[in-house]
């Protein structure tokens, strides 16, 4: 796997507070990865850095097999989306797009000719004499990745791109932009806070929490097998239960499940809303449902075990058997999907 | 990589990581620091060590008990203090009533208000002050109106009456504008939910809308406090000594530059300008609502009602024509032929302008000179010092930038001074020519007293930049001279221009410093000429024509930084950012 972009224990921080703490990852060539995380997590600036904005005290990073951390922004290529899309209102389309070819001195004509081959790419060569401002945000941020692609990169940016969409255009964009990458074969890095768009875009993504990776993988693995608590309810919404693992079996205050496996002693499990079944009768374990809520696909209700709220989600079917708040349901849950969080 | 054409030496990491800057910006922040050290720093300090000398060297109060043994002198501090606390009040009655009709009324007249608020700032309060003697002094043309209908005289222009109602008529804006500000930001939200909590009337007033509004009102006031507190020019021109600034003044120049009152009343001077600002900012701590507040768009209107609307225009009205007397004036004396214990000048005649246009040339040449230069040197240390403070982590940054502001809370007279002080035994290379008396300090002096305007002027356009906008440059390849040369000062030119130009215009009717530095008459700017003009019953004509040109040239420099201010917002505000 050729490497796209590499970093090696990357610390950083203003002051005191440490904002990224012993980062390490590989972007492998070609590979579209996304960070994922809460606001202050220090995805914007772990890009920012791999960018040239903000220099690591300690840690590499590589880009190939380049070293770039002591090299300055603009001497990097390196090409950044930005949230802002950050066009400037001074120039036209055309000569926002021209600016990076400028800088790198090729001839007049193959400027004007890679400009419009960037405009064309993202469908705006009717739109270059135009100022930013006499543009749609969904316009200004394909002109914002023209401007960056026409550099040829070597590796793709994107600080939350897409979040001053409007939802609509927000999923048309997502697709386009993972199209766009395909077929130019470019290495990308998306920042998102939003789970559901790092699963649609990223080939693989890592998940930040207070400045630490707390996983890497593909977004399905991440889902399916989390690493922590932290993955596991920032992915989607997860049950996490206290208890210790007997000999296959998870004892928690109030029940016992069979067929969990893992290593004898104090652990936490993590069972997701739609991992349950609910029934009448006897069988499984005893809840009291204190809240039904009707999605539509859905009903989720929120069950009482012991002293625990679980949230289940149960596949709504036209004259299913439904419960109300009160009424005592039997809850089995399927051990194989069942996940042992250290 | 085969499409980067030059790729740079890496920085050297540990040096720009070390100062958080570039040896250029080094070198910027330092020679900025050298200029504000020399022109202002030192001729400061100067004045407040030749203040507390004594006769026989050392650190002496002597002169401060000569001046609390001084009669005259204990007169006209509290003279001055009076003078500018009764301007405050003054202006305040005319301010607030017209601030409170913008932000709470619908009132058709709205516009003629905001005009109101401009007229003034335009003609400097000594330029009118002879007109306004000749229209509301004791023989002036209200007065002889008023005695032949009502048969008793008003006493507008009676010695301090005089400087309090000429200064209020000219700062008042400086109340209203922020006043206006500040109720302008008050989110209607605030009021509603007030409202919706069972709040109205008077407790809506005092718990929610007065509070808010504060913070605009306080800094308006202290600011006229202190511009009318450090005016030469007007008592000057009025013919009242028994003040502060004055007596310094003379001290300076009939006596001479050795005498220390001059240097004790500076630092008193000082101080109660700093002791004004400190008293606002105490007042105001914790209270600045501005960013608390969503959006704003002020309070929701009401009408007026058919009486109020006549009420609200009978004011207006009556403040329009206060405001335009001494316009109106300075353009009556620059065409009339006589104008003496008469309503109306006796007859009309084009004269003066010739005087003027025969005897001023220089006048004006000097003072687009003069007044370029600073505007030039404002714009290029107060654009630069603001790109360091806002983008740079270089340590002494804020000083610098703290000193720079400070000469805002320098009167003129003082500074003026300071450098006459300073540099008097300076001599120039060539003619021996003292350096403190070369015209060229003219010109450092305005540029220090303007630097903080074009300084906060540079520092807002580069505020609306988002940083954004220079990282996506360095981002494709522009180093950080392309950066700027090719982004930063192309999006601020605006506000550049409008700073330049600012600076110019106040430059341009600036007095109290000048007074000081000009040494001869053929290095004097307009203000000087329009000064020594308006000395003689025979230079009022020719000094009003020259007042009513400088009027002329400060209105289109405003409207001009207006416009340029104005373009830039309308850029900005197309940005979808």
């Amino acid at each position: 796997m050729a490497r796209g972009v590499t970093i090696e224990r990357v610390s950083f921080g203003y002051g005191a507070t440490p904002m990224l703490d012993d980062i390490s990852l590989e972007v492998a060539r070609g590979e579209f990865f996304a960070f994922l995380g809460p606001s202050g997590s220090g995805k914007t600036t772990l890009l920012r850095l791999i960018a040239g904005f903000g220099a690591p005290p300690t840690g590499r990073i590589l880009i190939g097999e380049r070293d770039v951390t002591r090299l300055p922004p603009w001497s990097r290529n390196v090409g950044m989306v930005f949230q802002s899309y950050a066009l400037w209102p001074h120039m036209t389309v055309a000569r926002n797009v021209a600016f990076g070819l400028e800088r790198r001195r090729l001839p007049r004509a193959e400027i004007d000719r890679k400009v419009a081959e960037a405009l064309a790419l993202v469908g705006l060569t009717a739109f270059a004499e135009r100022r930013p401002a006499q543009l749609s945000g969904g316009q200004q941020q394909r002109v914002a990745l023209a401007r960056t692609l026409v550099i040829e990169p070597e590796v793709l940016l994107l600080d939350e791109p897409l979040s001053n969409l409007d939802a609509k255009l927000r999923v048309e964009m997502r697709s386009e932009l993972k199209g766009l990458q395909r077929k130019l074969g470019i290495t990308a890095i998306y920042v998102t806070h939003d789970q559901e768009e790092a699963n649609a875009i990223a080939d693989r993504m890592a998940v930040l929490d207070g400045g630490r990776i707390q996983q890497i993988g593909a977004p399905a693995d991440l889902y399916d097998h989390p690493a922590n608590r932290f993955v596991a309810t920032f992915l989607g919404t997860a049950n996490l239960i206290e208890g210790r693992i007997e000999k296959g079996r998870f004892i928690a205050d109030h029940f016992i499940l069979a067929g969990v496996d893992g290593p004898d002693g104090p652990a936490c499990i993590s069972i997701r809303p739609q991992d349950v079944t609910l029934g009448p009768g006897t069988g499984g374990i005893a809840a009291k449902v204190t809240e039904h809520e009707f999605l539509g696909g859905v009903v989720r209700y929120r069950l009482q075990v012991g002293g625990k709220l679980l949230v289940v989600e149960v596949p709504h079917r036209r004259d299913g058997e439904t419960f109300a708040a009160g009424d005592s349901v039997r809850l089995i849950v399927d051990p194989r999907q069942v996940v042992v969080l250290r | 990589m085969s499409s980067v054409a030059t790729i740079r030496p890496p920085l050297p990491a540990p040096f720009a990581a070390r100062f958080g800057a570039s040896p250029a910006q080094i070198v910027a922040l330092a020679a900025i620091a050298v200029f504000l050290l020399a022109f202002l720093i030192v001729p400061l300090l100067r004045v407040i060590v030749v203040a507390f000398t004594g006769p026989e060297g050392g650190f002496s109060l002597v002169h401060f008990g000569d001046f609390l043994a001084t009669a005259l002198l204990r007169e006209a501090f509290w003279n001055s203090i009076y003078v500018a606390a009764m301007t405050v009040v003054l202006a305040s009655l005319i301010a607030v009533p017209l601030a409170t009709i913008l932000a709470r009324f619908r009132f058709r007249g709205a516009a003629l208000i905001h005009t109101l608020g401009v007229v003034p700032l335009v003609m400097p309060p000594f330029v009118g002050a002879v007109a306004m003697q000749l229209i509301y002094g004791r023989n002036g043309a209200v007065n002889l109106l008023l005695l032949d209908c009502c048969g008793f005289r008003i006493p507008f222009m009676e010695g301090l009456n005089g400087v309090i109602f000429v200064e209020a008529l000219h700062y008042f804006p400086f109340i209203l504008l922020n006043l206006s500000a500040s109720l302008a930001n008050i989110d209607s939200a605030m009021e509603e939910s007030a409202q919706n909590l069972g709040a109205h009337g008077f407790t809506l007033f005092s718990r929610i809308v007065f509070p808010l509004a504060l913070p605009g009102y306080v800094a308006g006031a202290a600011l006229v406090f202190v511009k009318v507190f450090d005016d030469l020019a007007t008592p000057l021109l009025l013919n009242v000594t028994n003040m502060l600034a004055p007596q310094a003044y003379l001290k300076i120049t009939t006596v001479g530059i050795a005498d220390p009152m001059g240097y004790v009343i500076s630092v008193i001077m000082i101080a109660c300008s700093l002791g004004a600002m400190a008293l606002s900012a105490l007042a105001l701590r914790g209270r600045d609502f501005a960013t608390l507040q969503r959006g704003g768009g002020g309070l929701a209107r009401r009408s007026l009602g058919r009486a109020g609307n006549a009420v609200a225009a009978a004011f207006v009205v009556l403040v329009l024509a206060l405001v335009l007397s001494p316009h109106l004036g300075i353009f009556l004396l620059s065409i009339a032929t006589v104008w003496s214990y008469a309503v109306l000048p006796d007859g009309f005649t084009l004269a003066h302008y010739a005087t003027v246009f025969r005897e001023a040339g220089p006048l004006i040449s000097n003072t687009i000179l003069y007044c370029g230069l600073a505007g030039l040197i404002d714009v290029i240390l107060g654009a630069t010092l603001a790109y360091l403070v806002l983008r740079t982590r270089l340590p002494g940054r804020r000083l610098i930038e703290q000193i720079a502001m400070s000469a805002v809370a320098v009167p003129g007279l003082v500074l003026g001074i300071g450098l006459l002080r300073t540099y008097y035994d300076v001599k120039l290379p060539f003619g021996g020519e003292s350096l403190a008396t070369f015209w060229v300090m003219l010109v450092i002096a305005y540029a220090v007293r303007r630097l903080p305007y074009a300084l906060v002027s540079a520092k807002a356009a580069l505020q609306q930049l988002h940083v954004s906008l220079e990282e996506a440059a360095e981002n494709l390849g522009a180093g950080k001279f392309t950066t700027l040369s090719r982004i930063v000062v192309p999006l601020m030119t605006g506000g550049l221009l409008a700073g330049f130009v600012t600076s110019f215009a106040t430059a341009a009717v600036e007095l109290s410093a000048t007074l000081l530095l000009v040494a001869r008459s053929s290095d004097a700017p307009i203000a000087y000429g329009i000064y020594v003009y308006m000395q003689s019953a025979a230079g009022r004509g020719p000094g009003a024509a020259l007042g009513v040109i400088a009027v002329v040239v400060v209105s289109i420099a405003t409207y001009l930084a207006y416009r340029f201010a104005e373009r830039e917002r309308g850029m900005k505000s197309r940005e979808l950012i």
